[in-house]
């Protein structure tokens, strides 16, 4: 009997790996896939009060819109609010969270990478492990009372203001350290260290040292053979952190709330605003909707213009 | 000495990534309500305080309830795509992953309120359930991140022969592959248990009325007379933390030497 296609397909590797990762796909696409789907699907419906109208409408992105309350059964007017791209303070805090997500990623990343720079090249392989255990440590303990603690360090009568007063060099406390998008950049840039040396570290640990050999061998100083060997090779590295620490933190919420004050508030306080305390799912949906969007439309411009860097490396 | 200025670098950037740990416990030992310099002597009645906080009990046995069955579940559902990715080749497997490892850089709040949409769409109430459905989706990522690395390393050959003495390939996965990806199981759960333990997000938006051991913690922060005893219970945490990190550390490098693999470090 000659098998069928079914037949070939039953108990071979592909069957095999689909059956093995269905349970966790399947998991994936209703508590995340759908979910997804699902606020994408909202931000074009009309708000009632509690529950969500299916009417489409584009009034959550443009344009004044209208939310309703359903009495009996008959709809009325409730309230109007402004869609995200025509509401100023949206804009705003898309904007400001925008800035600060790119700030933060620069600093991140620069500040980062000397680091994975030592542990590859200076530490000897037998304590890799231990200098990346230590600098990741920090990064899985208690996130809220970390980002608070950074509010006794920067408070007006907090550790470094007191330090510098004790010290002389200051006579007036620096109020300009806390509650503003200073101290948000700080406290993130904290938060995602671990987030952007790692991807560094695994990019230089796979360049090949005979390679610097070679640039130093055909009469390069250790400057340029780092600009002209090991950086390139260790871009990929660069970007994955690039986007590993912007992309999630264009979203925090907890520590623009903590030490951003009025100044320092992001998005994501905007959508729990929308979602928890109006119950406006359509609207939150819409700004969550517009920042992914933002975030997508940045992270592949960076892509785009770091291309030759990657070209090669799809593995 | 090697490395020079990057030494010295590096040794003032771990000052920086500690330092607000290494003020937790100068705090929560501190006999002041108000958290900042000078000190004001030794105490540990902060640490007495904890005891008698019924409200903050519950909120210790939620998250425990928590983490222990989203570490279990998300280590379950790792296992299966950890395995799939690295034993098989199969159409749309990109896809997929991409999709699965998706949380690990999605904005949390964003997948939060994703859920709550789809809770209210759905009409089921917010509970423990819906905050460990949710931690199961953040856990999923890491679990795999640390399971194929325990996977990866695994020989082949090992299964085929097996095969070849007649195992099937349920008893084969329970006698041999199991066992040498066994430290790597209990990383995971040990990391994913710390996850679910500290995230706050998920559970601030899907808890509904209960309160988990951050959501607490936020919540004390509104009253700054609360401060020193939530410092107390953070130094607590910071220090189970530590330790089970630590052990999950020492686990997952001895998978990697027991399936003869080369260390490459880190967790992600």
């Amino acid at each position: 009997m000659k098998p069928t296609a079914r037949g070939r397909f039953r108990g071979s590797e592909a069957a095999n790996g689909l059956a093995m990762i269905s349970p966790t796909a399947i998991y994936a696409l209703l508590l995340l896939a759908a979910p997804l789907a699902m606020i994408f699907a909202y931000s074009f419906m009309t708000d009632g009060y509690l529950q969500i109208i299916p009417r489409l409408q584009l009034c959550n992105y443009f344009g004044p819109c209208h939310s309703y309350k359903i009495v009996d059964g008959v709809m009325t007017e409730a309230q109007t609010y402004n869609g995200v791209w025509t509401d100023p303070l949206a804009k705003a805090l898309m904007l400001r969270s925008l800035i600060i997500s790119l700030v933060v990623t620069a600093t991140t990343v620069l500040l980062a990478f000397p680091v994975a720079y030592f542990v590859s090249f200076h530490v000897s392989p037998s304590k890799k492990s231990l200098w990346l255990f230590l600098i990741t440590i920090p990064f899985w303990t208690s996130y809220l009372i970390r980002v608070f603690l950074w509010k006794v360090i920067l408070g007006t009568g907090g550790v470094i203001n007191t330090g510098l007063m004790e010290l002389g060099i200051i006579h007036e406390p620096i109020s300009w350290l806390l509650y503003n998008a200073n101290s948000v950049v700080i406290t993130l840039a904290h938060a995602y260290a671990p987030f952007a040396i790692l991807p560094i570290f695994v990019a230089l640990e796979k360049i090949d040292r005979s390679l610097l050999e070679a640039g130093r061998d055909l009469g390069e100083s250790p400057f340029m053979t780092f600009e002209r060997v090991t950086l390139p090779l260790a871009m990929p590295g660069v970007i994955s952190s690039v986007l590993i620490v912007f992309i999630p933190t264009i979203g925090d919420y907890v520590t623009p709330l903590l030490v951003g004050g009025p100044e320092g508030r992001m998005v994501a306080n905007l959508i729990e605003l929308s979602y928890k305390k109006l119950d406006n799912y359509p609207l939150g949906s819409a700004i969550a909707i517009s920042s992914m969007g933002i975030v997508v439309a940045v992270s592949l411009l960076f892509l785009f213009l770091n291309r030759r860097f990657l070209k090669g490396n799809k593995a | 000495m090697k490395g020079g200025w990057f030494r010295v670098y590096t040794l003032a950037y771990l000052v920086f990534l500690y330092a607000p740990i290494a003020l937790l416990p100068i705090f929560a030992f501190n006999n002041a309500t108000t958290v900042a310099f000078p000190l004001e002597g030794f105490t540990a009645k902060w640490f007495a305080k904890l005891w008698e906080e019924p409200e903050l009990h519950r909120a210790l046995r939620n998250s425990l309830i928590i983490a222990c069955s989203s570490s279990v579940l998300a280590t379950t559902l790792g296992i299966f795509a950890s395995r799939a990715s690295t034993r098989y080749r199969f159409p749309g497997k990109a896809g997929l992953m991409g999709m699965i490892m998706l949380p690990l850089v999605l904005p949390e709040i964003i997948l939060a309120v994703a859920l709550l949409a789809v809770m209210l769409g759905i009409g089921m109430p917010l509970s423990l359930f819906t905050v460990i459905l949710g931690h199961v989706l953040v856990c999923t990522p890491f679990s795999i991140a640390i399971l194929s690395a325990a996977f990866q390393s695994l020989d082949q050959s090992l299964e085929e022969a097996a095969y070849d003495l007649g195992e099937t390939p349920i008893s084969a996965f329970r006698l041999i592959i199991l066992p040498l990806v066994m430290p790597g199981i209990i990383s995971s759960l040990l990391i994913t248990f710390t996850i679910s333990l500290d995230e706050f997000i998920m559970a601030f938006f899907l808890a509904g009325n209960e309160n988990t051991l951050p959501v607490y913690i936020f919540g004390q922060f509104r009253f700054p007379q609360n401060v020193p005893v939530i410092l107390a219970l953070g130094t607590i945490l910071v220090c189970l933390s530590i330790a089970l990190l630590a052990t999950a550390e020492y686990f997952r490098r001895r998978g990697i030497a027991k399936t003869g693999g080369k260390d490459t470090g880190g967790f992600l």
